[in-house]
């Protein structure tokens, strides 16, 4: 047996039924290392509880951590023989007592035609809220062109600024290194093959019609469509949102409208400035990789890259911008007030806008197949 | 055991806060004895909860020294500092449950974190302690959003009770409760004292649970305490917040509620 010190928890058995316990039987004297380990040992040796006598009266102190070890030992019922100090009697009463308190069984987590239902009605039940939350805000704008006076300027203008004007340094420099990199990797392979004035068609076709719209709406989707979410997602918490119904201001014509608007106004000029320092980045490295001159690469972009492309971009930064906001503001106001919804909410609206604008950007690019090439 | 005098469990001399020019408290003096239920009291930005958030080291005075279990809570190392929080629960003001974990799990938190209790022990204990609070294991496996106001008092509280503290912080025990629910909160509390021999310290402004519950009462006035004493004596005390607070219709109400119980006996 090892040493113990003179008031950790000890039991000593006599003569084979009965059982002496001594020391402090307290939850920070069992929770000692080593102490755990030794009593366990001792379980085995210990006599059956229905034909043992235990003295508990040597112990120094109890609670009800301690106690409810004993209990456990006893197979949940009191050993034949059992001599207890008052307040002990108090705690294993409270015990026995209480009863049978048994786990509810926690509910199993395979998959099963169930949740493969469960999450297809999920699904459904996201889109009809996708859905309505369209509805609504058609109805918004519609009341925000009738009376454009009474509507939410001060909003609109104050995410414009968040959205549009605070994202100006993350999507110019991710651009120009973009740009960078496009443009080293394709002068690379038109230089094999001696095609090197054909980096201003790559690049400019690549950036403006593809790259620039969708590295803003992903940059975007991240910086603003997070906060959005975060941001309805804590007022639900602080009950803001119920604060403002209450008032008689609704969430669709203050709250959505405004931050679909400023998104919808913001991602074209985004998408501008991000086409711009991409071309920056990718005529400086032609220039070093291939010695074209800026001046060539300036001069020839019009040639290469048709007008319709520039306007399909402007138009995907617009669609791109709206979806952000919407999915954004979709997500915020179903957060439920607690810390992991929150957290799960501000992610799963992240993950859902970059899909869904990657996905119209496919769309875009089918339907608009004929459109910008010569 | 019971020749013992002990020494006060908190100790607070000349304790002083400052939030910029403001001054809160100014050369405060408390101390708790062993066994004491203590009511804090005190009009609305007196810095009650500011008291008791310096005593359990979640704020640092700006002078001064709180002392508990005679460990000087300002000057503690870590490992002091983690013995001391083995021996106090606090119950917030509005639970402050984990709202990833359900309500069995935040109360396991306390034991698991031990990391030595086996699991099955574990599992009946924080069943025991739910069945102390009020609540059946159907309960347990919800989670915090799930749970009414009163139950999610009820599972801080035995999350506060988990490892068996000697000491015991209640902050606004019964606010937000419906008065059925705020007597059976304090019948909880009293049956713990009890049972569990702790000491109590408590903020609250409800007079009913001050007189149900306390054995002694605290008046934080005029930027330190002055008075502490039993209910009865801190009543007839001349004070003009004690008058203000105790004498209006309410304090009448309630100190005769009080009278007619015999409850808000004097501390041993």
């Amino acid at each position: 047996m090892p040493h113990l010190e003179p008031d950790m928890p000890r039991l000593n058995i006599s003569n084979g039924t009965s059982v002496t316990a001594s020391g402090c039987w307290q939850v920070h004297a069992l929770a000692l290392p080593d102490v755990m380990p030794a009593l366990m040992q001792q379980i085995g040796s210990l006599p059956e509880p229905a034909e043992a006598s235990w003295d508990l009266t040597g112990i120094e102190a109890l609670d009800h951590i301690g106690a409810q070890w004993f209990w456990n030992i006893w197979k949940k019922k009191r050993p034949r023989q059992l001599a207890l100090a008052l307040m002990q009697e108090g705690h294993f009463r409270r015990i026995e007592q209480a009863g049978e308190l048994v786990l509810p069984a926690e509910r199993r987590r395979a998959l099963s035609l169930a949740q493969v239902w469960h999450w297809a009605a999920r699904l459904v039940h996201h889109l009809f809220g996708l859905t309505m939350l369209i509805g609504q805000l058609m109805l918004d704008i519609a009341q925000f062109a009738r009376q454009p006076q009474r509507g939410p300027w001060k909003e609109i203008s104050a995410n414009v600024f968040h959205a549009g004007y605070r994202a100006l340094g993350i999507t110019a420099l991710v651009g120009f290194l973009i740009g960078i990199v496009l443009s080293y990797l394709s002068s690379q392979q038109l230089h094999t093959f001696g095609g090197d004035i054909f980096i201003v068609n790559i690049l400019g076709m690549s950036i403006i019609r593809e790259l620039g719209p969708l590295l803003a709406a992903i940059l975007v989707a991240g910086r603003s469509g997070s906060s959005i979410t975060a941001q309805i997602g804590v007022m639900r918490v602080t009950e803001e949102l119920d604060a403002m119904l209450v008032m008689g201001l609704p969430h669709g014509f203050r709250l959505i409208m405004p931050k679909v608007i400023a998104l919808a106004l913001a991602m074209p000029l985004l998408v501008i400035w991000t086409d711009a320092m991409a071309l920056l980045g990718g005529m400086a490295a032609a220039h070093i990789e291939l010695g074209l001159s800026p001046v060539y690469f300036l001069q020839k972009l019009p040639s290469a890259v048709p007008l319709a492309n520039f306007w399909i971009g402007l138009g995907k930064g617009l669609v791109f911008g709206t979806v952000i906001a919407l999915i954004a503001c979709h997500f915020g106001l179903r957060i439920r007030p607690n810390t992991e919804s929150l957290g799960h909410g501000t992610t799963i609206s992240v993950v859902t806008s970059i899909t869904l604008v990657i996905l119209a950007d496919a769309v875009f690019a089918i339907v608009f197949s004929g459109v910008g090439f010569r | 055991m019971n020749t013992v005098i002990h020494p006060p469990v908190i100790e607070i001399e000349k304790l002083w806060t400052r939030f910029g020019d403001h001054v809160v408290h100014q050369d405060l003096d408390l101390s708790v004895n062993q066994g004491e239920i203590l009511a804090l009291i005190g009009g609305s930005g007196s810095g009650k909860t500011t008291l008791l958030r310096q005593v359990i080291g979640l704020e640092t005075p700006a002078s001064g020294s709180v002392r508990v279990f005679g460990q000087d809570v300002g000057h503690a190392n870590s490992e002091q500092m983690q013995a001391l929080r083995h021996r106090w629960g606090m119950l917030f003001q509005h639970g402050a449950l984990f709202s990833a974990l359900t309500v069995f799990d935040n109360v396991a938190l306390p034991m698991r974190e031990l990391r030595s209790l086996p699991e099955d022990l574990i599992r009946d204990a924080v069943l025991q302690k739910l069945h102390m609070v009020g609540l059946s294991p159907a309960n347990a496996q919800k989670m915090p959003a799930d749970l009414s106001g009163g139950m999610v008092k009820r599972v801080s509280l035995a999350r506060a009770i988990a490892l068996e503290p000697e000491l015991l912080f209640l902050d606004e025990p019964t606010a937000g409760l419906d008065p059925h629910l705020s007597d059976s909160f304090v019948e909880l509390i009293q049956s713990l004292h009890q049972a569990m021999r702790l000491t109590v310290v408590m903020v609250t402004h409800d007079l009913d649970t001050i007189f149900a519950l306390a054995t002694q009462i605290a008046v934080l006035a005029d930027r330190r305490v002055v008075v502490k004493d039993t209910p009865d004596k801190v009543v007839t005390f001349a004070h003009p917040f004690i008058e203000q607070y105790f004498l209006g219709d309410r304090g009448r109400r309630a100190l005769a509620g009080m009278r007619a119980t015999g409850g808000g006996s004097s501390s041993t």
